[in-house]
């Protein structure tokens, strides 16, 4: 029997969640784990993609939503192309950090957290990289730039225009 | 087996991948083919060397050379002047002022040498990937020691004589953890290893899992044969996809080889490990707020008792230990307690890892017996402090811990002198401050750390750091008054009290800490305004020495503010009340003219 709602061909993204989920378990313990693949492949978490995981994991959509916005690596709004994560963890921070940080933000023009208006780049404060011995350090779309200083912003940030 | 003359060992770990490490391999690989030399020499991908600010690093065997800041561009010449000439590549060895220029091995570099390496043991010699080298080294001997020879309440036995406190932070006696959990009934146990490594600026966890991670799983099952527990799960962190991609392979190996699985040795014991990820919640290090997080949960804490032996994951009895902790399982079983308990001080046995960051010439991870100072490892294993400045501060424990200061720069470091101290041992973060870093604004950096992380489940913590922060941004934005001192530590000995876990009940240490060795600082922000370390922006004002002034107006032309202003070739002058403080003109100045005070 055909699907009667209107549309008869299944979301993409939906797709996309029920390969996860095979891969994983649909068990509540894996929810982290699915929600950071579910991430991964689609950028970000909006309220139909948890109501879509909260029918298929049957989980409450309530809980679903409770535990994407208590850790800090899940986002329900889209971010831009390229993201740039400065760790401003304490090494990071006593070398100055915080200097790049605010040099970021004077020359993008966002505040951490925001995305560009062009939706070119998100700019985020994360937790230590673990990558102390190269502090300061940022890491954009996974590629690490470190022992950084303001004047090097301009330069990170063409890279990817 | 295949026979090499030589072995060119890679660090593979996430500091020197930042920097090409990978590309280096690559090309050193390339090299080594283009001169047929594939069966002589063997290229191999280790964990980390611990020395991360000389990365990449590789390191030649037989003749224990150590290259250090190696590029991938140097591959042709090392391979052409070391492996087929002979002759080490000068320009690439390590070079310090205090040391002999031509110091070529690495035990002998004064960063290696005061060091005793035991949950780092594998860590930069091995190759992480492959389970035959662990085994090479007598990784998993102990296991079969364990479930062959011993019995469950040996096992634990030897552990507690061996004096293995916890290395995640608390301290706890690790062989007493495993005896509360091993008579209680049930139909299943676990055994949890904590890889949330949140403390920021710590990352010893993280390489001893990029590094070794077999010695963890080999704990793990040992850990699971002592309580009686066939499921283990490693909860890490989500931000170190390199430890989670080697534990991944790790895994898979030990259960080919028949490590994890059922009947391990043929004695009937079975143990399995899964991974669970972190989503980036430093609470989620507590145990209690781990178990849930790793049930698929919000990680929020819960009161104990019932402690997690009793009533733990999926509300069965859990053992949960630190990686670090679990490194040094297997060490202890191979070579006895007696040698474990040999090293270190009365009450604090065996080594730390620390991970040295901040203001220090050798940025990276060591470990060291405990009982050693803190001279020995900022002066001689951190080569000192950058640029001559004077030594201020060692804050250990990380948002949990406090300050140490120049008195304790001579008191052997273990549990017990650090507590006394008024910080912490913790997970092992040490963070070097010079006289260049403000008190005060380090305080009120953790404390935005631990309010942003606080969970929110119980008021003290919630709420009272939060007041505790405000208080703080007011004092280093020059609006501090006298009773903010006394309110800030009325508040800190509540939410010390009445927090519901650790995360809570240590947040407010960096500032009483901070408060009780650099009191002073606080003054200087509250009553005269100034910051004396020259860090918070409010408190700072420019000036330009009319002495030094040129009068080129390239500061006058760069101010945003337009709050500079003067005659070519006479003095400036910056106008306060337009002035921002961004120290643009201080940046442009090439006469250095401009003053911060």
């Amino acid at each position: 029997m055909s699907c009667k709602c209107g549309s008869a061909v299944k979301d993409e993204r939906f797709v996309k969640i029920d390969q996860i989920l095979e891969q994983n378990g649909r068990d509540e313990s894996f929810l982290i784990q699915n929600l950071e693949q579910i991430q991964t492949a689609l950028g970000y978490l909006p309220e139909d993609v948890q109501s879509y995981l909260a029918e298929a994991m049957d989980i409450p959509l309530s809980k679903i939503y409770g535990v994407v916005t208590f850790y800090s690596l899940f986002t329900t709004e889209p971010i831009g192309k390229h993201k740039i994560s400065i760790c401003l963890g304490t090494a990071c921070y006593v070398k100055g950090a915080g200097d790049i940080l605010a040099e970021f933000e004077r020359q993008l023009d966002v505040k951490v957290g925001e995305t560009t208006k062009d939706g070119k780049f998100t700019l985020q404060a994360c937790r230590c990289l673990g990558a102390c011995g190269l502090a300061p350090v940022l890491n954009v779309n996974g590629k690490v730039f470190g022992r950084l200083t303001a004047d090097d912003v301009a330069g990170i940030i063409g890279q990817f225009e | 087996m295949d026979f090499y003359r030589a072995h060119v060992l890679i660090c593979a770990g996430t500091g020197c991948s930042s920097m090409d490490s990978r590309l280096l391999r690559q090309n050193m690989h390339e090299e080594i083919l283009k001169r047929g030399l594939d069966k002589e020499i063997k290229v191999i991908e280790t964990g980390c060397f611990g020395f991360c600010n000389m990365g990449p690093i590789m390191v030649v065997y037989p003749e224990g050379t150590f290259y250090c800041q190696v590029q991938p561009s140097d591959a042709a010449q090392i391979v052409e002047e070391h492996l087929v000439k002979g002759r080490p590549v000068e320009r690439l060895l390590y070079q310090h002022e205090k040391e002999s220029t031509d110091t070529v091995e690495m035990e002998n570099i004064e960063f290696f040498k005061h060091q005793k390496r035991v949950a780092l043991e594998n860590c930069g010699k091995i190759n992480p990937e492959n389970i035959e080298e662990y085994i090479a080294q007598d990784g998993y001997f102990a296991l079969a020691q364990c479930v062959k020879e011993m019995k469950p309440e040996e096992v634990i036995d030897v552990i507690k004589k061996s004096g293995l406190r916890g290395r995640g932070g608390a301290g706890f006696p690790t062989g007493m953890k495993w005896s509360f959990a091993a008579p209680v009934q049930a139909d299943q146990k676990y055994v949890v290893c904590n890889a949330d490594e949140g403390d920021p600026g710590a990352f010893m966890d993280r390489s001893v899992l990029e590094g070794d991670p077999h010695s963890v799983l080999e704990a793990m099952a040992i850990a699971g044969y002592a309580i009686g527990a066939s499921q283990g799960y490693i909860y890490v962190r989500a931000e170190y996809p390199i430890a989670v991609e080697r534990l991944k392979i790790a895994i898979k190996q030990a259960r080919e080889y028949g490590l994890l699985g059922k009947n391990i040795f043929d004695s009937g014991f079975n143990f399995d490990v899964d991974i669970r990820l972190g989503a980036g919640a430093f609470v989620c290090g507590e145990e209690t707020a781990l178990l849930a997080s790793t049930e698929g949960r919000r990680g929020e804490p819960r009161p104990r008792p019932p402690f997690p032996a009793v009533s733990g994951l999926f509300g069965k009895p859990t053992v949960i230990n630190n990686v670090e902790t679990l490194a040094n399982i297997p060490k202890i079983i191979r070579n006895g307690w007696e040698w474990f308990a040999a090293m270190g001080t009365e009450k604090s046995k065996g080594t730390k890892v620390f991970a040295l960051a901040g203001k220090i010439n050798n940025i990276g991870l060591i470990e060291i017996p405990m009982g050693t100072s803190l001279r020995t490892i900022i002066y001689d294993i951190g080569g000192g402090i950058p640029k001559g400045k004077k030594f201020k501060a060692a804050q250990t424990g990380g948002p949990s811990g406090g300050c140490l200061t120049e008195a304790h720069l001579d008191i052997p470091i273990d549990y017990e002198n650090l507590t006394a101290a008024g910080s912490m041992m913790g997970s092992g973060g040490l963070i070097v401050m010079d006289e260049d870093t403000c008190m005060v604004d380090i305080a009120r950096f953790f404390l935005e750390f631990t309010q942003e992380e606080s969970c929110g489940k119980c008021p003290p913590c919630r709420i009272g750091t939060k007041r505790m922060l405000e208080i703080l941004d007011k004092i280093t934005s020059g609006n501090g008054t006298p009773e903010d001192l006394t309110n800030l530590q009325t508040l800190a000995e509540t939410i010390k009290d009445a927090s519901l876990c650790a995360l809570g009940q240590t947040a407010p240490n960096p500032v009483l800490s901070t408060i009780k060795h650099f009191r002073h600082e606080y003054e200087a922000h509250i009553y005269d305004k100034k910051c004396p370390a020259g860090v918070c922006q409010a408190l700072l004002s420019y000036k330009i020495d009319a002495r030094k002034c040129k009068g080129c107006s390239l500061c006058a032309r760069n101010c945003p503010t337009e709050a500079i202003s003067g005659k070519i070739k006479e003095p400036y002058v910056i106008d306060q009340a337009k002035c921002i403080k961004c120290g643009e003109c201080m940046n442009r100045c090439k006469f250095g003219a401009v003053i911060k005070e």
